[in-house]
């Protein structure tokens, strides 16, 4: 069985004509899968709709438990919250409002930390860290969760070479754990390094293995006028606008 | 003051204002991290109606208090609604309409309490059921702020993925603002309309200054809410000025020593337009 198995979903805000249609698209466990397309395309909206967030016509089934990564500025940067803090936030919906977090969740934090290479940082205010070094508390922070399905918005933004390749070692690690990968990205080499890739454009293009599936045709569709052919033959796309919720 | 201290009537006055102090420094410090100051100022004005017309009628003025509240919330959600007036214009002309009303009202022959008093609270007319209701609104505060403390600091830190942690933002950011009602209800009478404000945001400013967390901003909140009332308290009956203003201003002091003090806060909360609080969407 799929760990993730979407049959021609569709999405809408309130009682608007769906922003996103026609997806179809299953993941096994340990697989990533790039969720490329440009703003407005529907990855944000795929999300909300995986979490249960906004109403959806057609079948989403996922097994076990959905974890959300956002972009890490996204997170309130002047909150007074350690690294620990936030990893244990992960045990929050698993732990009686009634009762103090304890022991075993403190180790559970503590061992997700040590495990993304930041114990040491556990003390830490998460504002004051890179960026990189948050996008991978918060990675701690699903861990403690235990998601075995990650939605990650555009874990690359804002991070510089060396903490993207100890991401990507880390979701290396993860998918070695069985867990799915879902990474929104505009980035179309970067797409091209995870098993699969979905690409939107307020509507399912294509959905494959990268190989065959980044063809000039669906990333044309894909990105309609932004996207360029460089010197040496590969696609990018023209202009880099910052993500946004709608 | 050891004199001071022996008036029963003082020491009533005392309990009630330490009590509300702590309560409402503890909230304000939750306010101002999810930046509802606005909404602090713009509920405790607002139901001056309500309890302008309990006087009226001659029913507690805690009751009037909670209708002016509920009424005043009511009115600005509905005018919010529609995207030609928007939250902002909604909030300011809700107030002042409520506002002004209030002041009609009250300056008429028919109400036996003077404007002052509802304006300015009278700290030292407190009854021994005055206390009562006010320690049980207060309570009540800090309750809810215990007990949803994760909540809370989901909703404020990630509300992105807050709801994928179990938690909706904005039904925490409702229960914030319903607790600010309780505690704007509980103090109104010993504080009046105008001044209870200065207890919920000046404490909890000059907390997010020293607490290196939230639990401990919140204790700083609670901590400096009740000095602020012991402090003004005292300096009113020393000096024979009005306690309730003493008490505002006690608080505004504490923040400003504290500012100079501490220049820098380590977990001030950003500014951004003060009036994304009330209205649509909330």
């Amino acid at each position: 069985m799929s760990a993730v198995d979407v049959q021609e979903l569709a999405a809408s805000y309130g009682a608007g004509a769906p922003v996103l249609r026609d997806v179809t698209f299953s993941a096994q466990g340990g697989q990533a899968v790039a969720v490329l397309g440009p703003n407005g395309g529907g990855k944000t909206t795929l999300f909300r709709a995986l979490l249960g967030e906004i109403a959806v016509s057609g079948s989403v089934a996922i097994e076990g438990d959905v974890a959300y990564v956002p972009q890490t500025e996204r997170a309130r940067l002047d909150f007074p919250v350690s690294a620990l803090g936030v990893a244990l936030m992960g045990a929050y919906a698993r732990t009686p409002w009634y009762r103090r977090l304890g022991a075993q969740e403190r180790e559970r934090g503590t061992a997700a930390l040590r495990r993304v290479g930041l114990e040491d940082r556990a003390r830490d205010r998460f504002g004051s860290l890179s960026g990189g070094q948050r996008q991978r508390v918060l990675l701690a922070r699903s861990l403690v969760q235990d998601a075995r399905v990650l939605l990650l918005d555009e874990p690359f933004a804002g991070v510089d070479r060396a903490s993207e390749q100890a991401i990507i070692a880390m979701f290396d690690d993860l998918r070695a754990d069985g867990r799915v990968l879902l990474i929104a990205t505009h980035d179309i080499e970067q797409a091209r390094r995870w098993d699969r890739v979905l690409c939107l454009a307020g509507r399912q293009v294509a959905y494959g293995a990268p190989a065959t599936t980044l063809t000039t045709q669906a990333l044309e569709e894909t990105y309609g006028a932004e996207i360029v052919v460089l010197e040496d033959g590969r696609r990018a796309v023209a202009q880099h606008h910052h993500h946004a919720h709608p | 003051m050891t004199e001071i201290l022996r008036s029963g009537l003082l020491q009533r006055a005392l309990l009630e204002v330490v009590v509300l102090g702590a309560a409402c420094g503890a909230l304000g410090v939750w306010l101002l991290h999810m930046r509802h100051a606005y909404a602090a100022e713009s509920l405790a004005h607002a139901m001056l109606p309500g309890l302008v017309v309990a006087a009226l009628v001659g029913v507690p003025l805690v009751l009037g208090a909670a209708a002016g509240v509920l009424v005043a919330a009511a009115l600005i959600a509905l005018a919010a609604r529609d995207t030609r007036v928007g939250s902002e214009v909604a909030v300011a002309v809700t107030v002042t309409s409520a506002f002004a009303l209030g002041a009609v009202l009250a300056l008429s022959p028919e109400v036996p309490a003077r404007l002052g008093e509802l304006l300015f609270g009278d700290l030292l007319g407190a009854t021994t059921g005055n206390i009562a209701v006010a320690c049980s609104l207060a309570a009540l505060v800090a309750a809810g702020l215990a007990f949803g403390h994760r909540a809370l600091v989901l909703a404020v830190f990630d509300p992105v993925a807050a709801r994928s942690l179990g938690v909706r933002p904005a039904r925490v950011e409702l229960a914030l603002l319903a607790l600010l009602a309780v505690a704007v209800v509980a103090a109104v009478q010993g504080l009046g309309n105008l001044l209870v404000f200065a207890l919920l945001v000046a404490p909890a400013a000059a907390a997010l200054r020293l607490g290196r967390s939230v639990r401990g901003q919140v204790v700083w909140g609670a901590a400096l809410g009740g000095s602020a009332g012991v402090i003004g308290l005292v300096a009113s009956a020393e000096l024979d000025t009005a306690a309730g203003a003493s008490v505002a201003l006690a608080a505004v002091a504490i923040f400003v020593v504290v500012a100079v003090i501490r220049p820098r806060s380590a977990a001030g909360p950003r500014r951004r337009s003060p009036l994304e609080t009330l209205g649509a969407g909330r």
